[in-house]
């Protein structure tokens, strides 16, 4: 079966990539296009770690096919901020430790900061509703939580 | 996943050439959030893939003079959730939209996938029955409008044909002193399915009800209308004696089966309790 080219906007940069017209776009940012930031843990759309933002939106990359994403812009973890200078989201998970094993933070990344960009002052409540498609298995949310929470400037989030 | 192979039309008219073509052996995909994880795990595996993100006039989502709201079938679960319109005039379904999986899958997840893909569970089923939403259905003929009532058939099938498409959803307006509510049990808050969901939506008028329809998912083949429930309403002041009538009656419309998700008996409770909840809330919603 003949490649299809995918022509979209691959954090801030004009990509073009051969993609087989069966992969989804998560296995084509890391197969094809080798950003390994977004994770594959249930390839349902249960756990989030896959999440991208789609024009803006976070989604779960497992579940859409590469070539819908055609003419469309994408951002995966590796565009969300620089290395020298962090997204304030990833600084906050850095200064505060959120990450245990790590699996899932790209994905809580990508879902806070789809959540801060419509919602800067989130309540607790909305924070909590904002990443409750990503699981982390290692239970860290209480982290998550503060961090998102200081970024926000909301009032501090009660131990949960 | 299996390969197949894929085809990206711009328009309708593409969409129905190409059903035409290879209807039987094709699926489309919109979201892709209930097909993807049955092509993966290779209980469906269709030789041709018909990707509908790049036709527009699916993606209609507008209050119309005089036909209420139309609802194009790409529609993300999201938008319908975050519409203002919606929000206001249409809230039963506006709740619906915003309980379909995560925030991840309703920028993905369409009203058209959620209606065609037929689960006894759907979520925006129960709304669009208790609006008397009409789907506007395209093929080799033209195009035909069908009430939302008649469109299931059965477990995962409807009434559209291997060479149709579902367009979009024609939701006529409530009109004045009206309310609705849709409500589901889950043991989860978010990412689950409906054990139950009950959509309920009144028009008043002089103190009595003029309008009633109730919706049930989950409790049989597929989503439901409790007719003798909303008959024993109309004309009637809701009251709670009335409300709970309607309940009884809305139970004895149900005909769920035992799975993992609940018995048939905690099912026919959670009628009760979840019609008698969107019957008050309805009502508050249309002002007393």
């Amino acid at each position: 079966m003949a490649k299809q080219v995918l022509s979209f906007t691959l954090n801030d940069v004009d990509t073009e990539v051969l993609v087989q017209p069966y992969v989804t776009l998560l296995d084509a940012l890391r197969e094809d296009l080798a950003l390994t930031g977004p994770k594959e843990g249930c390839g349902t759309g249960d756990c989030g770690a896959c999440t991208v933002h789609l024009d803006g939106k976070p989604v779960a990359s497992c579940l859409v096919l590469a070539m819908q994403a055609r003419g469309r812009s994408v951002r995966t973890i590796e565009g969300l901020g620089r290395f020298d200078a962090l997204h304030p989201l990833q600084d906050a998970f850095v200064r505060l430790g959120v990450p245990q094993c790590g699996f899932c933070i790209p994905g809580v990344l990508m879902a806070a900061a789809a959540l801060l960009a419509e919602n800067p002052h989130p309540t607790e409540e909305e924070i909590r509703y904002g990443i409750a498609g990503n699981l982390c298995r290692c239970t860290g949310y209480t982290k998550m939580l503060a961090a998102i929470t200081e970024v926000a400037g909301a009032a501090p989030a009660r131990r949960a | 996943m299996r390969r197949f192979h894929l085809a990206l039309p711009r328009s309708i008219e593409d969409c129905l050439k190409l059903l035409a073509e290879r209807g039987p052996e094709a699926k489309l995909v919109a979201g892709g959030t209930d097909l993807l994880p049955q092509m993966k795990n290779g209980l469906i595996k269709p030789a041709a893939v018909i990707d509908l993100s790049g036709v527009a006039d699916l993606r209609v989502l507008r209050r119309e003079d005089g036909a209420g709201l139309r609802v194009g079938a790409s529609v993300a679960a999201r938008e319908i959730e975050l519409d203002p319109y919606t929000r206001s005039t249409y809230p039963a379904l506006a709740e619906s939209g915003a309980l379909v999986g995560s925030v991840q899958i309703r920028n993905l997840a369409t009203v058209g996938g959620n209606l065609c893909n037929a689960a006894p569970s759907a979520d925006m089923a129960p709304p669009l029955l208790a609006l008397d939403a009409e789907a506007i259905i395209a093929g080799p003929r033209g195009r035909r409008r069908v009430p939302m009532a008649d469109f299931f058939t059965g477990v995962r099938r409807t009434v559209l044909a291997p060479d149709e498409l579902l367009v979009e959803l024609i939701v006529p307006a409530p009109g004045p002193r009206s309310g609705g509510q849709y409500l589901r049990h889950t043991p989860r808050r978010e990412l689950d399915i409906a054990v139950v969901g009950v959509a309920s939506q009144i028009t008043l008028s002089d103190g009595v009800c003029r309008k009633v329809r109730i919706a049930l998912a989950a409790v049989a083949p597929t989503p439901i209308r409790a007719t003798a429930a909303e008959r024993a309403l109309e004309g009637q002041p809701l009251t709670a004696q009335q409300i709970a009538r309607a309940a009884q009656l809305a139970v004895e419309a149900a005909r769920p089966i035992s799975d993992q998700r609940g018995s048939a008996d905690f099912r026919r409770h959670l009628v009760g309790v979840l019609t008698r909840r969107t019957l008050t809330t309805a009502l508050e919603r249309a002002g007393r």
